[in-house]
C-alpha cells in the first residue's frame, strides 16, 4: 500500500505568546523521516498534483523583480562569486565537440584561474555520453564530477529502450551525474504517468550516479506546468530538477527558478527528501548568477547554498565570474583575453 | 538521494553587506522658508520647527511654521494667479508645465528618493521604486488630460473650481503632493498645499522643481506647519475647495468646519482593509501579497490589508508560512538598499502602535513578532502578526497604521463578506483565489472603494482611488480624479 503524501500540513504553529519567533523555528523544516510514496497509478499521481497550489504569474514575476533589486556588495559579493564558481557545471554540448576541446574544458574546470589558485574548482563538467570516458580520464583524481546528458538529449524523442541504453553507456563510461530530459510531448498531452515511469526507470539504471531531470521549462510554457513537472520528477526519484537543455529558445528564467525552488522546499517539508535545483541555459553574467543565488538564499535558504544542491549549467558564465572576481580584488576590469576561451 | 541528516534550512543565511545610499545626495539646506507666490519667504511670525530623521532622531533641517497670515498670503497669491494667469492659460499650455514638472521629478529622482527616505523613514527601495516614479507618473498622466477636459465626460467645457486648499499626510509625502497638485493644475485650479508636519522636505524640493519648471508665480504655494496651519487653510474664506488625506478623526472635523461654507470637499481617510484568502489561492504569491499588503511602508498605508481573512481549511498552513516570511523581513537602516522595513515615522505614531498592540495581547490574540534586532536610536517596531483575532478585538476594528497584521478565519464565502464588511471603513480589500467567478462574486459584495484581485497595494495614475463611508469620499487618479477639481 502506497503511503499518502500530505503536502503543506507538516508542522502546526506554536501558540505560545510573544516573541516566540526564533530563526530556527521558522526556517524551511526538513522532516527526519522519509516519506516519498511509490506511485502506483496515473490516477494516484494526478490526485497528488491536484493538491498543489496554482502559481500566479504576475505575482511570481513581481517577487523575482523585487529580489533582483538586492544590492550585493563587498565581501558578500566576493563570497557569492566564489560560491557561484563552485556551482558551475562547465558545459559543452555541440556536435563539433572534440576530445581536445573537452581536455581544455576539464583543465579549466579543475583550475579555473591559473593566475589565482584560491579560485575554487567548478562542480562538474557536462558533456555528451561519447565524451564521458575522455573527460573522466582528464579529471582523474580531481573533485570535479563528470556529468553526461543522456536519454536522447535534447529532444528526448527516442524509445525508452534507447534512452536507457544511452544512460547505461554514460554510467559505464564513468559519469557521476546523468542529466536526462523528460518527455515533454507526453507531459503536454496529459500522459503524466509515462513521464513518471520513464524517470523511475532511468533512476534505476543510474545506479550510484546522481540523476538530474531536465524539465525543459521553455516548452512547458506555464508556471503551473513547471510546478507539476517538478513534483513528478521529485516523486520519481530525481536528485536534481533542472530547468533547460539550453537547446530551445527559452532557457532558464528567474521566475521559473523561483517556482522550482518553492517546489523543492515544499517537497522537503512534506517528505524529508532534499532535491537540488540546476538552472541552465542563457546564464552568462555574474549579475544573473548572483540574482539566482539571492533567490536560493531567500526561498530555500542555507541547506541549498552548496554545489551539492544548486548548480549553474553554463559555459561562458565562468569567465565573467572570474573577471568580476578580479575586479573585486583589483578595483579595475581586466581584458577578456586574460581568461582562457573554450 | 541526499541522506537526510541536515538541519532545517535557514532562510537568508547569506548575509548582505550594507549597501547604503549616500545621504549627501539629498543636498539639504539647513533651513527652508514658505513657498508663496513663486518665492521662498520667511514666515511672518518667524516661528520654526525641526524636521528629524525618524531612523536616527537626527535633525535634518529647520522648517517654517506657517501662521494664519502666511496662509492668507498664500491664498491671496493663489487667487491672484488664478484670476490673472492660470484661468486664462490654455489646457495645452498647462500641460507643458505639468510635463516639465514630471520630467524634472524624473531627473531629480535619486535626490528626491533620498530626501523622502531621510524624512519619512521608509526604505530607499520603496521611495526609489514606488513613491518617486508614481509621483512623476501622476504629473505625466494629468498633463495628458489638461487639453482634453471637454472629453472627460463632465460636459462641453468644464470649468475649474478656483483655489484649492490641499492637506496631505506623512506616509507618502511626495506622492500625495503629486496626487493633489497634478489633477488640480490640469483642471485649471491654483493650489495652496500644506505638507505634513513630520515630512515637509520633499514638498519643498518639489517647490524648487516648480520654480525650475517656470510655473507662473502663485499657481502653487506650499505652506509648511502643524495642525494650526492646516486649520487656517480649511477656514480661509478665499479657498474654494479642500482636499484632505489623513485620519478619519481630522477628516470629520474638517467636514464639520466646511459644512457651512461654499467649499467643496474630498476626503481620503483611514481604512481597515480586509485581505480575503480562499483555499484555492496561489499560495506563494498570496503570502507575498499579504506581506506587501501590511508591511509595505511599515504599514503606514491607509489602504493596508491589515485584516487577513483566511479560509479555515488552509489557516494553519498560511499562518506557518506567513510567520516564516515575517522572520525573513530585513528591518533596519532605511537608506540600505536591501532593507525591507524601515522606521516608524514618529514617536507619536510608535506610541499609538504600541498601545493597540498591548490591547491585542490583553484581549487574548496570539502574537508573533519577528526576532529581528532593532536599532537603538530612532523609532522602530518589529513586524508583527496576531493570530486568533476575532471581530470584536480592538486590533480587528481600529486602524493601527503600523506593521501589525490581524489574522481572522472564515469558513464560507458569505462569512468572509460579512466579516470584511463589518467595519466603519471602506477603502480597500484584496481577494485571493484562482477561481475568477469566485473573485468577481466576492468583489461585487465588498463595500470598499478599491478591490485588488490576487495582488495588493498596486497603484497607477489611470486608476481611481478612494473610499466609502468613514474612509471618505471623492476619487483621486484616473478620469474620476478630475471631477474633484472641476465645477461639475
Amino acid at each position: 500500500m502506497a503511503k499518502r503524501l500530505v503536502i503543506g500540513s507538516v508542522i502546526s504553529v506554536s501558540t505560545a505568546p510573544l516573541r516566540l519567533v526564533t530563526p530556527e523555528d521558522h526556517s524551511v523544516v526538513i522532516q527526519t523521516s522519509s516519506q516519498v510514496p511509490r506511485i502506483e497509478s496515473e490516477t494516484e499521481l494526478r490526485s497528488i498534483l491536484a493538491t498543489l497550489s496554482g502559481v500566479d504569474s504576475v505575482g511570481a514575476e513581481a517577487r523575482v523583480a523585487k529580489l533582483a533589486t538586492r544590492s550585493i556588495k563587498k565581501s558578500t559579493k566576493m563570497a557569492a562569486l566564489d560560491l557561484a564558481i563552485s556551482m558551475v557545471d562547465l558545459t559543452t554540448l555541440e556536435g563539433a565537440d572534440t576530445p581536445g576541446k573537452v581536455t581544455s574544458l576539464c583543465t579549466k574546470a579543475m583550475r579555473p584561474s591559473p593566475m589565482d589558485l584560491s579560485v575554487p574548482s567548478v562542480a562538474a563538467v557536462c558533456v555528451y555520453p561519447d565524451l564521458v570516458a575522455h573527460a573522466r580520464s582528464v579529471l582523474k583524481g580531481s573533485p570535479v564530477a563528470v556529468a553526461a546528458v543522456a536519454t536522447a538529449f535534447p529532444s528526448g524523442r527516442a524509445s525508452l529502450m534507447v534512452k536507457l541504453m544511452d544512460v547505461r553507456e554514460a554510467v559505464a563510461n564513468g559519469a557521476d551525474e546523468i542529466d536526462m530530459v523528460i518527455d515533454r510531448g507526453a507531459f503536454l498531452s496529459g500522459r503524466i504517468g509515462q513521464v513518471y515511469e520513464e524517470i523511475v526507470a532511468v533512476k534505476q539504471v543510474c545506479g550510484k550516479a546522481h540523476l538530474k531531470v531536465i524539465l525543459e521549462t521553455g516548452e512547458l510554457v506555464t508556471y503551473d506546468n513547471v510546478r507539476k513537472a517538478s513534483w513528478i520528477a521529485m516523486l520519481a526519484g530525481a536528485d536534481f530538477i533542472k530547468t533547460s537543455t539550453g537547446k530551445v529558445p527559452v532557457a532558464a528564467t528567474q521566475p521559473v527558478a523561483l517556482v522550482m525552488l518553492e517546489a523543492v522546499r515544499d517537497f522537503a517539508e512534506a517528505t524529508g527528501q532534499i532535491v537540488g535545483v540546476k538552472v541552465a541555459g542563457g546564464i552568462r553574467t555574474s549579475k544573473d548568477a548572483i540574482r539566482y543565488l539571492v533567490l536560493v538564499n531567500e526561498t530555500v535558504g542555507s541547506t541549498w547554498m552548496t554545489p551539492d544542491l544548486f548548480r549553474f549549467g553554463a559555459s561562458s558564465l565562468l569567465n565573467d565570474l572570474l573577471m568580476q572576481r578580479l575586479k573585486q580584488q583589483r578595483g579595475t576590469y581586466i581584458r577578456p583575453d586574460e581568461f582562457s576561451g573554450d | 538521494m541526499t541522506e537526510n541528516n541536515l538541519p532545517n534550512s535557514k532562510l537568508g543565511s547569506l548575509q548582505y553587506d550594507p549597501a547604503p545610499e549616500s545621504a549627501a545626495i539629498a543636498k539639504l539646506k539647513s533651513s527652508y522658508g514658505l513657498f508663496i507666490n513663486g518665492k521662498f519667504t520667511d514666515p511672518s511670525k518667524h516661528e520654526q520647527f525641526e524636521t528629524i530623521n525618524p531612523a536616527t532622531e537626527n535633525q535634518l533641517a529647520t522648517i517654517s511654521q506657517g501662521s494664519a497670515s502666511d496662509v492668507d498670503k498664500a491664498v491671496k497669491a493663489a487667487r491672484k494667479a488664478y484670476d490673472n494667469v492660470w484661468s486664462k492659460t490654455t489646457g495645452a499650455e498647462r500641460a507643458k508645465y505639468l510635463y516639465r514638472i514630471a520630467r524634472i521629478i524624473q531627473e531629480r529622482s535619486r535626490e528626491l528618493a533620498v530626501v523622502e527616505t531621510l524624512d519619512n523613514g521608509k526604505p530607499i527601495r520603496e521611495s526609489r521604486d514606488v513613491d518617486i516614479p508614481l509621483a512623476a507618473a501622476h504629473f505625466f498622466y494629468y498633463a495628458g488630460w489638461a487639453d482634453k477636459l471637454e472629453h472627460a465626460g463632465f460636459g462641453n467645457s468644464p470649468k475649474p473650481i478656483g483655489v484649492a486648499g490641499q492637506i496631505i499626510p506623512w506616509n507618502f509625502p511626495l506622492m500625495m503632493a503629486a496626487w493633489k497638485l497634478a489633477p488640480a493644475l490640469a483642471a485649471g485650479n491654483t493650489c495652496v498645499l500644506k505638507p505634513a508636519e513630520t515630512t515637509p522636505l520633499s514638498a519643498l524640493i518639489l517647490a524648487e522643481i516648480i520654480q525650475q519648471a517656470g510655473l507662473p508665480d502663485g499657481v502653487v504655494n506650499i505652506v509648511t506647519g502643524d495642525g494650526a496651519t492646516g486649520s487656517a487653510l480649511v477656514d480661509h474664506p478665499g479657498v474654494d475647495k479642500i482636499a484632505f488625506t489623513g485620519s478619519t478623526g481630522v477628516g470629520r472635523l474638517i467636514q464639520q468646519r466646511v459644512a457651512t461654507s461654499h467649499k467643496r470637499l474630498t476626503l481620503e481617510l483611514g481604512g481597515k482593509g480586509a485581505n480575503i484568502v480562499y483555499e484555492d489561492a496561489p499560495i506563494d504569491e498570496m503570502i507575498e501579497g499579504i506581506i506587501d499588503g501590511i508591511f509595505f511602508n511599515q504599514g503606514h498605508v491607509c489602504c493596508a490589508g491589515s485584516r487577513l481573512l483566511v479560509q479555515e481549511s488552509i489557516a494553519d498552513d498560511v499562518l506557518r508560512r506567513l510567520v516564516r516570511r515575517v522572520e525573513q523581513l530585513r528591518v533596519g537602516d532605511p537608506m540600505d538598499k536591501n532593507t525591507d522595513i524601515g522606521a516608524i515615522n514618529s514617536l507619536e505614531q510608535l506610541k499609538r502602535i504600541n498601545e493597540l498592540v498591548a490591547y491585542g495581547e490583553q484581549e487574548g490574540a496570539t502574537r508573533y513578532t519577528s526576532s529581528c534586532e532593532l536599532p537603538k536610536k530612532g523609532f522602530w517596531f518589529a513586524p508583527t502578526v496576531f493570530a486568533d483575532v476575532s471581530q470584536s478585538h480592538r486590533i480587528a476594528r481600529e486602524e493601527i497604521f503600523g506593521p501589525v497584521l490581524s489574522v481572522l478565519t472564515f469558513r464560507t464565502p458569505e462569512e468572509a463578506i460579512t466579516k470584511a464588511n463589518n467595519t466603519n471603513y471602506g477603502l480597500a480589500c484584496g481577494v485571493w483565489s484562482e477561481k475568477g467567478s469566485r473573485t468577481l462574486w466576492t468583489a461585487e459584495r465588498l463595500r470598499a472603494g478599491v478591490v485588488w484581485a490576487n495582488t495588493y497595494n498596486k497603484f497607477d495614475p489611470t486608476s481611481p482611488f478612494g473610499g466609502t463611508r468613514e474612509s471618505g469620499f471623492g476619487r483621486e487618479g484616473g478620469k474620476h480624479g478630475l471631477e474633484a477639481y472641476l465645477n461639475v
